[in-house]
């Protein structure tokens, strides 16, 4: 039977992972474009962040739907080396642990997520200072800001970082969205954010609402 | 050492005779009759929450990171470097806020002990992240997918020729010498011997050489403030030894987060060898730190099976079997794991009142956790202990913590075997909160 886009959107929403890769593999080989195969992906993995929202998937699951994607991408450049990585064109968010912590779990989980509903996202990794916040909103004209920590010492860096954006003049024109285990909406309240999410299904939500964007 | 007859004595004998050494305090210079009845009393504390019984009052415990220094306002690079620093700091923060346990200050660690040894996964104040924060693990893979056969056949001749080598960068050495088998026949030894003389073992050897005196000088001056905390204050060190549940082992510092969550898709049956495997190692490692006479709980902080991390048949295939193996194992052994039950455990909960756990061995200390699910669950069986937020204690006013801890007591704490306790360890937070913490708990505590 030909493998088809579905046949690989299938593949990756179950995380069968060799069929995955062999079904792009096929699909390559019998001519399919980049973006047949990116819209397919696509499709595969917005069924897994569905899945993580109803509780049904959790980080293996999640890790590794972005590992069979990373296995693709690769593939398909190789064979069309001009094309440049099939990004998203939704609406953009940024991300990033504050200045002081240098945890990235949760954070990478929400931009995995964001990324499957359709989101762009801007990730500017950890122990981010405030300034490389105020200077990724005017890159990219983001407008949407998400902050992460584990530890309490965050507290404080989002405290300066919301106060930084306001300094800058940019506090207007983001919405700010919190979330990591040392946060809560005690802590939310006291850094001067929007809004606070306990999990990355509350991180999609949140841009969702705000922007409109992704797919719902 | 261990009392004569030991391998003979049943658990609970084991359990006991720990207590009683605890209790003792020999060793310990207490200064007065009063301070040594006081460190005796809190002992008895812990002793009767354990076996969840109804102490004279709740025992009230901190979990403490770097909040004594900035207490006594010092940066947390002056903690690891300037230990005469570090012991002002924490004989203040013993004295002022005076909880049943001992806040040591041994968990604070040499910096400078960290420099020589050129550690890598690990980030300390001034070395990567700033003076004033805590020191931080730096994740990666840092065992690759293909050596868990290296890894099963002989984890310790793994862990020292191939991966300490990475993670400390002084031990680079370590990864040019050969198995310890050739000593099993002398004339055999030679090519082990030939090996040490290689530069960059000798550069390995002298750095240990150096790091053992750097050591010797941190530990003299910071074990010696424990020991005057507690024989001042009369405060027992609850912790004896610590260990790790298998799954977090490989997860937190050899296959990283991303490398175990695959290896759950990818090679599930070599990851349950290696939890296997990893069983007597982490059961060895509580025994042998904790030893005899000091405190019998042993540290366990959970992190990689919290809601979130795995769904909860992954929790019962993945991460239950070998905690619970370790969790037998130290209990066997007269011990009582102190579960740290980081982030929440509300989705599985339930799981935690294994039957196969006996009645009154275990403790568990929840961070995020509902503490009305955790009695319903856990009450009677286990005692547990918690959550004071530490976002109240860093954000909230001394009124909202009072009535935090006086709702806490009363809605878990009236049939004994509690223990209050903050959530997450305390490293930012006003004074005022956490006193009131310690008041309230001295005040709403009590049994009638």
């Amino acid at each position: 039977m030909a493998v088809t886009t579905r046949t690989l959107a299938d593949a990756i929403a179950q995380l069968r992972e060799k069929e995955a890769v062999q079904a792009a593999r096929e699909l390559l080989e019998g001519g399919a474009s980049p973006t047949e195969i990116f819209e397919a992906c696509r499709q595969g993995v917005e069924v897994i962040g569905r899945q993580y929202e109803k509780g049904l998937c959790f980080l293996p699951e999640l890790l590794l739907a972005g590992e069979i994607l990373t296995q693709i991408s690769r593939m398909v450049r190789e064979r069309y080396p001009t094309e440049t990585e099939a990004r998203p064109g939704g609406p953009k968010v940024i991300l990033g642990t504050v200045q002081g912590d240098i945890h990235d779990i949760g954070k990478n989980m929400v931009a995995f997520l964001l990324e499957a509903n359709g989101f762009q996202v801007v990730d500017l990794g950890v122990d981010v200072p405030p300034e490389a916040f105020v200077e990724a909103i005017r890159r990219e004209q983001a407008r949407v800001v998400g902050m992460s920590c584990l530890l309490t010492v965050g507290h404080q860096s989002m405290k300066r970082t919301v106060q930084a954006l306001a300094g800058a003049g940019v506090r207007e024109q983001v919405r700010v969205m919190i979330g990591g285990a040392a946060t809560n909406e005690q802590v939310r309240a006291y850094v001067g954010a929007d809004a606070w999410g306990q999990n990355a299904a509350d991180a999609v939500r949140l841009a969702r609402e705000w922007m409109g964007g992704g797919e719902s | 050492m261990l009392p004569e007859g030991w391998k003979a004595r049943s658990r609970d004998e084991k359990c006991a005779l720990r207590f009683s050494a605890w209790k003792e305090g020999s060793g310990i210079p207490f200064v007065s009759e009063e301070a040594r009845r006081a460190y005796q009393e809190r002992v008895q504390r812990f002793w009767d929450a354990m076996e969840l019984r109804r102490p004279d009052r709740v025992p009230i415990s901190l979990v403490v990171g770097f909040y004594p220094a900035k207490y006594a306002g010092i940066t947390a690079y002056d903690a690891m470097y300037d230990y005469d620093k570090l012991g002002m700091a924490w004989r203040k923060f013993n004295e002022e806020f005076p909880a049943d346990s001992l806040t040591s200050c041994l968990l604070i660690t040499s910096g400078r002990v960290a420099e020589i040894l050129d550690l890598r996964f690990y980030r300390w104040p001034g070395h990567g992240v700033p003076e004033d924060v805590s020191y931080q693990y730096v994740e990666r893979e840092y065992m690759r997918e293909d050596e868990y056969d290296w890894f099963l056949e002989d984890p310790t001749d793994y862990l020292m020729r191939a991966w300490m080598p990475r993670v400390v960068g002084a031990l680079e050495g370590f990864g040019h010498l050969l198995p310890v088998t050739p000593w099993l026949e002398w004339p055999f030894v030679g090519p082990y011997l030939v090996r040490l003389g290689l530069p960059q073992v000798q550069r390995t050897l002298h750095a240990l050489l150096e790091a053992a005196q750097a050591t010797l000088e941190w530990v003299q001056k910071a074990a010696a403030v424990d020991q005057e905390n507690s024989g001042r204050l009369g405060l027992p060190s609850v912790w004896g030894g610590f260990s790790k549940a298998p799954f977090d082992a490989l997860a937190d510092t050899l296959r990283g987060t991303r490398g175990i969550m695959l290896d759950i898709y990818r090679r599930p049956d070599r990851l349950l060898q290696a939890l296997d495997r990893m069983v007597p190692l982490m059961v060895r490692m509580g025994v042998e730190s904790a030893g005899f006479g000091t405190g019998p709980f042993v540290f366990i902080p959970l992190h990689k099976g919290a809601d979130g991390f795995l769904s909860r048949e992954a929790f019962l295939r993945f991460y239950w079997p070998s905690l619970k193996a370790v969790l037998l194992g130290l209990i066997e052994e007269g011990l009582v794991p102190w579960l740290f039950v980081e982030g929440s455990y509300n989705e599985r909960i339930d799981l935690l009142a294994d039957p196969d756990l006996p009645r009154g061995r275990t403790f568990w200390h929840f961070d995020q956790t509902d503490m009305k699910r955790v009695k319903q669950v856990l009450g009677g069986r286990a005692a547990f202990g918690g959550n004071v937020p530490a976002s109240l204690l860093h954000l909230g006013t001394p009124e909202d913590v009072r009535q935090y801890v006086r709702d806490l007591l009363e809605a878990v704490a009236q049939d004994g075997g509690f223990v209050l306790l903050n959530g997450a360890v305390l490293e930012d937070a006003k004074a005022e909160n956490v006193r009131a913490m310690v008041e309230a708990g001295l005040e709403y505590g009590r049994y009638r």
